[in-house]
């Protein structure tokens, strides 16, 4: 009985693990000129749109002491910026190709989203 | 006491009054000692004991009066930075101590074999908790804290599975020795695993120090470059010399430099000559000298005379600004090669928790007896051993010291996927002048006929050639100059024949110059030199043939020299398996008796400067990787089309744009150096991430079990977390080694 029980838990944690990790719905904000993305435990809002050809600037505000997110890598637009604990970064992007480009923190742990829009 | 230097943007500046308001305003802050306003870049620059001094009060100093502080927009300066790091180790560093030393007293009184030689004290479970319970929540809140705030955004790291793993074994030694009477009606010893959970945490904090502090390595070339800045400049004012920070030199300052003095920013030599050090920004070993109307670079060290210069570019516009900028955002680039790495990375701490469940639920419902006690450790194993972060590190790490270590040689890399792309190389094309030549035309050789001397030839040659700014003339008379044929005659009845030479009276002697064509249609005979004509001609040598009163007197040759690294280079690059292609305007003749001095078999002669371009498209259509090495200016359109742009000797703008290896030490060796230095870097990016992987693909079935079956081995979490720490120094010590790697001819 107490192995049903198991495997019946077993069942439910890999696939509570994966739709809570893996099935997060996503929601983009869209910043006009410019956006602040609280950098606690990931990045918030996670995905951003900002407009093609126009200078968006982006601040990071890390509140997070974990190292893991001490570092920004936006790899498209080769940016890579140290995160001071509590200080505002600004980041100026004139993005001039639409798409979906990713970032991260130095170790590529967590990920935020940059979407350009025509 | 701490002092600090800080600057920070100020908003709502207008007029030199507010400079003077704002300045006053922050001088009146008890603890400042400095505060310093410029009106051109906005900033304040602030030194003060950040004991007595916070940002608010800086910030109100400024609102005060009427203006906006962005202080906390700014990067901390670097001595605030580096504050805050050696703080954040030395905290780490306590917490590593600590938890070694409590989870070494539980370690001894409870490990198998070492548990015979503890003292009783040790043994006792309760005291084990009390032990334990300072490192589970003290040591590692570190990860709890990252646990939670992750949670909360639905993303997991690697402090997500210590968080768990470490609370697994906690949590159930715990409850063991608080409620052992359960646990034994389990048919189960009551047996505590406090060692696993303390040992764990004290190894893996110890595995993350050794790591900030390796990693910090990683980035010291870029910090050199920065460290590199001249601090202050002696103006020279209104005749008055004066001191003042970089910051505050404008374009077209005077700035006087004295021996041993490091050049403040970019300009131009108006008066004195020194020799100048420039090895530190451009990786040109040997001093150059320098006179007026030469350009000097900022950062560069004056090594002998005194002199003055003109500033021609400041700030962000100076090379070594340029150089900084160009390795910070080839460090923030991801190379092809990390695309793999990141999506697993994306994936895998949800991946290892899946897994470690399904290793709970494997081994409770088929592993042997104590089952339950067999999965908690298995499943603890597994979510300790995997390890993401040195998948994370292994290609950044590399390419941050591949990049920093070519700037440190005068070899800047655009971007990582230049880097990834250069090792790849199969054939590379350099273009003549300027690239494999010097690009100036000198005189090779002079010969003298009849009664007339080699110096009589110049002299005559070179009276005639004096004011013009053909290449010719000026090789000649830099010629003239080298062997003293002075003084020159002074000219009489110059005449200049359209395409053929120069015809003149000196000391009332008739003097034909140019060529053999000028000479014949003024009925002269050059039978005589005819063999010396054409060897000359046959060698790709520009003749001026020299004709007094009605005679041939003589003939001086000139020809574009090769660059004495060229022979080097081109043999270096051959003997690496490389095609070497020579790309020039020139007529075939030329091109050969050039390529023939540095070793080059394949050339491509009479190419106009628009069809570079398709010329490196057709050896690209061969299937080859092709690189094309210019001078960057006017071969923008051929080093854009080729898979790799290699731009020579300069650090203007236009050149950076249009490479992807800029080398600003104008040696041709530093070609092969760069190939060298992708191909090293590529090499310890793909052992760094076949370890990155092949760690995990390997050690994670061995923690869930898999090897249990045939040879009954487990993987005990402490031994896991000891194979966990060290991964990930493993990796970033790996790309710290490309530092000591030989990548010179």
């Amino acid at each position: 009985m107490d192995k049903l029980i198991v495997i019946i838990s077993g069942i439910i944690g890999i696939l509570f693990t994966y739709w809570f990790f893996l099935m997060k719905r996503e929601r983009t904000i869209s910043a006009n000129s410019e956006i602040e993305i609280i950098v606690e435990g990931g990045y918030s809002p996670e995905s951003i749109s900002i407009p093609k050809g126009r200078t968006t600037k982006v601040t990071f505000l890390r509140k997070d002491p974990s190292s893991c997110l001490e570092e920004v890598v936006l790899g498209d637009f080769k940016i890579r910026r140290q995160l001071p604990l509590n200080q505002k970064v600004t980041i100026e992007l004139t993005p001039q190709q639409a798409g979906e480009f990713k970032y991260s923190c130095g170790m590529g742990m967590y990920h935020g989203k940059i979407r350009v829009t025509d | 006491m701490a002092h600090i230097k800080k600057t920070f943007s100020v908003k709502g500046m207008h007029c030199a009054s507010c400079v003077l308001t704002i300045e006053k305003s922050l001088k009146k802050i008890e603890g400042v000692n400095s505060a310093i306003v410029n009106l051109a870049t906005e900033k304040a620059t602030v030194d003060y004991d950040s004991d007595k001094v916070t940002d608010q009060a800086l910030e109100s100093a400024v609102s005060n009066v009427g203006y906006e502080a962005l202080i906390r927009e700014e990067i901390h300066s670097e001595d605030e930075e580096k504050l805050r790091k050696l703080k954040e180790l030395s905290a780490l560093k306590i917490k590593v101590i600590v938890s070694l030393f409590l989870g070494g007293f539980v370690l001894w009184g409870s490990f198998p074999g070492l548990v015979n030689t503890a003292p009783a004290i040790f043994k006792n479970f309760w005291i084990q908790l009390l032990l334990a319970t300072p490192v589970q929540f003290w040591a590692g809140w570190e990860f709890y804290r990252g646990t939670i705030k992750s949670l909360k955004h639905r993303t997991a790291n690697m402090d997500t599975l210590v968080a768990i793993g470490t609370t697994v074994a906690y949590g159930y030694s715990a409850f063991v020795t608080m409620l052992p009477g359960i646990i034994e009606k389990l048919n189960m010893e009551a047996m505590p695993y406090f060692d696993v959970a303390t040992i764990v945490i004290g190894l893996i904090l110890l595995g993350r120090y050794f790591e900030a502090k390796a990693k910090a390595g990683t980035s010291e070339a870029i910090k050199k470059l920065i460290g590199l800045q001249a601090k202050t400049a002696r103006v020279i004012r209104d005749g008055k010399e004066a001191d003042v920070p970089v910051t505050d030199v404008v374009l077209g300052d005077l700035i006087r430099v004295r021996p041993g003095d490091k050049i403040p920013v970019d300009g131009i030599i108006v008066s004195g000559e020194s020799s100048i050090d420039e090895s530190m920004v451009t990786g040109e070993s040997i001093p150059v000298d320098k006179t007026i109307g030469d350009n000097v670079i900022g950062a560069a060290i004056n090594k002998s005379g005194t002199f003055t210069f003109k500033a021609t570019k400041i700030g962000s516009e100076t090379m070594l600004a340029q150089i900084i900028k160009l390795v910070q955002e080839a460090q923030g680039s991801k190379a092809p090669i990390q695309r793999l790495a990141d999506i697993v990375s994306s994936y895998f701490v949800p991946a290892v928790i899946m897994l470690a469940i399904g290793t709970f639920v494997f081994w409770y419902v088929l592993g042997p007896e104590p089952a339950l006690l067999y999965a908690l450790l298995n499943t603890v194993a597994v979510l300790i051993i995997a390890c993401p972060c040195a998948m994370g590190l292994a290609t950044p790490t590399a390419i941050m010291v591949g990049t920093g270590k070519g700037a440190e040689h005068g070899i800047l890399i655009r971007d990582a996927e230049s880097l990834e792309i250069a090792h790849k190389i199969k054939a590379i094309v350099f273009d003549k002048t300027g690239t494999l030549t010097e690009g100036k035309p000198k005189v090779t050789d002079v010969i003298a006929y009849d009664s007339f001397t080699e110096q009589d030839i110049l002299r005559y040659e070179a009276s005639l050639e004096v004011g013009s700014a053909h290449p010719l003339a000026r090789a000649i008379i830099e010629e003239t100059e080298i062997r003293k044929a002075l003084p020159l005659e002074p000219i009489e009845k110059f005449e200049s024949v359209a395409g053929y030479g120069i015809k003149a009276l000196i000391q009332g002697k008739q003097i034909y110059a140019g060529k053999e064509k000028l000479l014949n249609d003024n009925n002269i005979d050059t039978q005589i030199a005819k063999n010396d004509i054409e060897r000359l001609t046959r060698a790709g040598k520009t003749l001026s043939l020299l004709a007094v009163d009605g005679k041939l007197a003589g003939i001086i040759a000139a020809a574009d020299t090769v660059k004495p690294s060229a022979k080097e280079a081109v043999e270096a690059l051959k003997k690496s398996g490389i095609e070497v292609v020579m790309l020039t305007g020139d007529n075939e003749r030329t091109g050969k008796a050039i390529a023939e001095q540095v070793g080059i078999t394949r050339i491509l002669a009479e190419v106009l400067p628009g069809e570079k371009e398709t010329e490196v498209k057709k050896i690209q259509a061969e299937g080859k990787t092709v690189a094309m090495v210019g001078d960057g200016i006017n071969d923008a359109p051929a080093l854009a089309a080729a898979d790799i742009g290699i731009a020579m000797g300069t650090g203007t703008d236009v050149a950076i744009e249009a490479a992807d290896i800029t080398l600003i030490n104008k040696d041709l060796r530093s070609v092969v150096s760069a190939i060298a230095l992708s191909k090293e870097t590529m090499r310890t990016i793909k052992q760094n991430l076949f370890w990155a992987f092949a760690y995990n693909i390997i050690l994670i079935p061995v923690a869930m079990g898999v090897l249990y079956p045939l040879w009954g081995i487990l993987l005990n979490p402490i031994f896991a977390s000891v194979a966990m720490a060290t991964s990930s120094i493993s990796v970033v010590s790996n790309s710290l080694r490309l530092k000591t790697k030989k990548i010179y001819l």
